[in-house]
């Protein structure tokens, strides 16, 4: 009895397994043909080659602007925010029951923008104070 | 809004990032840089607000009022001063948006397209891993850097045995939760990886020094980019990837530039423990002479010099002292003295902090001359004011393979014909090592507080 009960559930766990695993792959490919113009490897390509040009562009930063590079970096960075929009921004179906994700969405795109405002802002101070000698 | 449409506005906006950085190549094309980013910004919030999946604006307006009130605030009324802490808790906040934004897409991937609740495909399962992981632990780590500099925890480095094994054994968990949560993904699971992750970002910044902080900040800058870019990668969104890694090389190489200054490799500064507290035990003080002079003596000397060297440091910050500092500058330039300003490259406490101040106190940013640009003048120069530098200055990193700041790119202050040294006492510096200079002949040691010595010299001088 108890060896077959445990048969039982080893069978049925081997097929949960067998059928995640389907249910994996056959999701794998349907979000691979969905998102055949952003599949990982062009994605992948994108990353790679705004490394590269991150790498010229900062070198070519003067060292005297190093401060407001960081505050600018830190306020674009902040274009998170796109991820944080999705998350809020679902219809709501019930108010009793709001999903997580709604308030995480709504907690990133608070924290985001203080960055976008506050980071923008700065740097705009900062470059401000920058003048050339008067002669 | 159509997704091809879409697309190419995301790369407008990408495009529009990289001038905001190519303007910073120069001063004068560098606030229309930063307008660039704006715009690039306002294009890349349109376009997600235009998606089909973003139908309900209320708590995105709520949300952007509140946080664009609160950054308004802040960069309204800090201290150029207080910079360094405020990136650090800029840095802060973008790596804890990225554990938010990855956390709503776990449990709401369809929103992102990603499968559905603990049904999320493995290449997404660890780009949304990755990106929460690096997120919180810049996000931990960030706030420990900023009460380091705001002087909230001592700068001094915390550690005990075993730390380095007690990070391993952190990473080496979270990479075996990674794949875990690949296999078998669970809330648990997925909140499990984020407390490692803040954990180890507490743990890996506390063992690092105060004089290490430029290099501190950079990292994080560099991880907050790629935080971004994982979360990029969750989301498909090639802007996202675009900045993530514009921001990610950005810190990565501003941390190169400070371990440079510093001669310390990147590994030595990550391991820590090094810049303690500034010790006020002086062995060497007993029996050595030191030329001490006052504000008089100085204004007497620079008057009659033709060439000044100005080279400032972390102490004229704390001193609140550039102002003070700037119209001594404008009197001696009246008397038609040529004055100019060196900045090491780690001068400060976060890279290029000296030229914001001194920009800040009317300098013109033609006179502020970087290490490389100005170091092969000191010889020709008839006095070298130092104030609120030390280590930067110190002859001892040529000399002395003993010394702890040995091989560092220091200015080569002592080769002027006279230098003026103020300080308040003959203390060492942040890296814990007496300076030389002070004993030299041609060194003339002003013992006051960098300000009040500053404004002493100007009535002096008027």
């Amino acid at each position: 009895m108890v060896l077959e009960s445990t048969l039982d559930q080893e069978q049925s766990v081997t097929e949960i397994l067998k059928d995640g695993a389907e249910q994996g792959a056959s999701l794998i490919q349907t979000t691979a043909i969905a998102n055949s113009d952003g599949s990982f490897i062009s994605m992948f390509t994108i990353f790679i080659l705004a490394i590269f040009v991150g790498y010229y562009v900062i070198w070519n930063v003067t060292p005297a602007l190093h401060s407001p590079l960081m505050s600018v970096t830190n306020a674009i960075s902040s274009v998170i925010i796109v991820g944080a929009l999705i998350a809020a921004g679902p219809k709501e179906i019930d108010v009793t029951d709001v999903n997580p994700a709604k308030i995480f969405g709504f907690v990133a795109v608070v924290l985001a923008s203080i960055n976008i405002f506050g980071g923008f802002m700065v740097t705009q101070r900062m470059l401000q104070m920058y003048k050339k000698r008067v002669r | 809004m159509d997704e091809n449409f879409s697309a190419i506005a995301y790369l407008i906006a990408s495009i529009f990032f990289i001038m905001a950085l190519r303007g910073l190549s120069s001063p004068e094309t560098a606030r229309n840089g930063n307008m660039f980013g704006i715009t690039g910004m306002v294009i890349a919030i349109a376009t997600t607000l235009a998606s089909p999946g973003v139908v309900s604006y209320d708590w995105i307006i709520v949300g952007l009022v509140i946080g664009g009130a609160i950054g308004d605030i802040i960069a309204r009324r800090i201290q150029m001063t207080a910079l360094p802490q405020l990136v650090a808790a800029f840095h802060s906040l973008v790596g804890l948006a990225a554990v938010f934004v990855a956390s709503a897409a776990f449990y709401q991937p369809a929103a992102y397209g990603i499968g559905d609740f603990l049904n999320i495909p493995t290449p997404s399962m660890i780009e949304m891993s990755i990106g929460t992981a690096i997120g919180a632990l810049t996000f931990t780590g960030s706030i420990i850097a900023f009460a380091k500099l705001q002087g909230i925890m001592s700068g001094a480095p915390i550690v005990f045995s075993g730390q380095h094994l007690l990070n391993a054994i952190l990473g080496v968990i979270m990479v075996a939760l990674v794949v875990m949560i690949c296999t078998e993904q669970s809330e648990q699971l997925y909140w499990t990886i984020v407390g490692i992750a803040l954990l180890l970002g507490i743990s890996m910044i506390i063992p690092i020094g105060g004089a290490d902080m430029p290099v501190v900040i950079s990292m994080l800058n560099s991880y907050s980019g790629w935080a971004a870019c994982g979360i990029g990668f969750t989301l498909s969104n090639p802007a996202l990837i675009i900045v993530g890694a514009l921001v990610g090389s950005s810190g990565a190489i501003l941390s190169y530039v400070m371990c440079k200054g510093m001669n310390r490799s990147f590994i030595s500064v990550i391991l820590g423990g090094f810049g303690g507290e500034i010790s006020t035990t002086d062995s060497v003080t007993g029996d050595r002479n030191v030329r001490a002079g006052s504000a008089d003596d100085a204004a007497f000397i620079m008057k009659n010099a033709s060439n000044v060297i100005i080279v400032p440091g972390y102490g004229m910050a704390v001193a609140q002292a550039q102002h003070a500092l700037r119209e001594m500058a404008d009197l001696l330039k009246k008397e038609g003295i040529n004055v100019r300003y060196a900045i090491h490259p780690v001068a400060g406490r976060m890279p290029g902090h000296m030229n914001v101040l001194l920009a800040e106190a009317n300098v013109p940013y033609d006179e502020v001359l970087e290490l490389d640009e100005i170091n092969r003048d000191f010889p020709s120069t008839d006095v070298a004011f130092v104030i609120g530098a030390n280590d930067v200055t110190n002859p001892a990193a040529k000399t002395d393979p003993q010394s702890a700041i040995y091989g560092m790119p220091i200015l080569d202050v002592e080769r002027a014909a006279t230098v003026l040294f103020i300080k308040r006492s003959l203390g060492s510096g942040y890296a814990g090592v007496d300076n030389e200079l002070f004993f030299r002949e041609n060194t003339m040691m002003l013992f006051s507080d960098a300000k009040q010595m500053c404004e002493d010299i100007v009535k002096a001088l008027e």
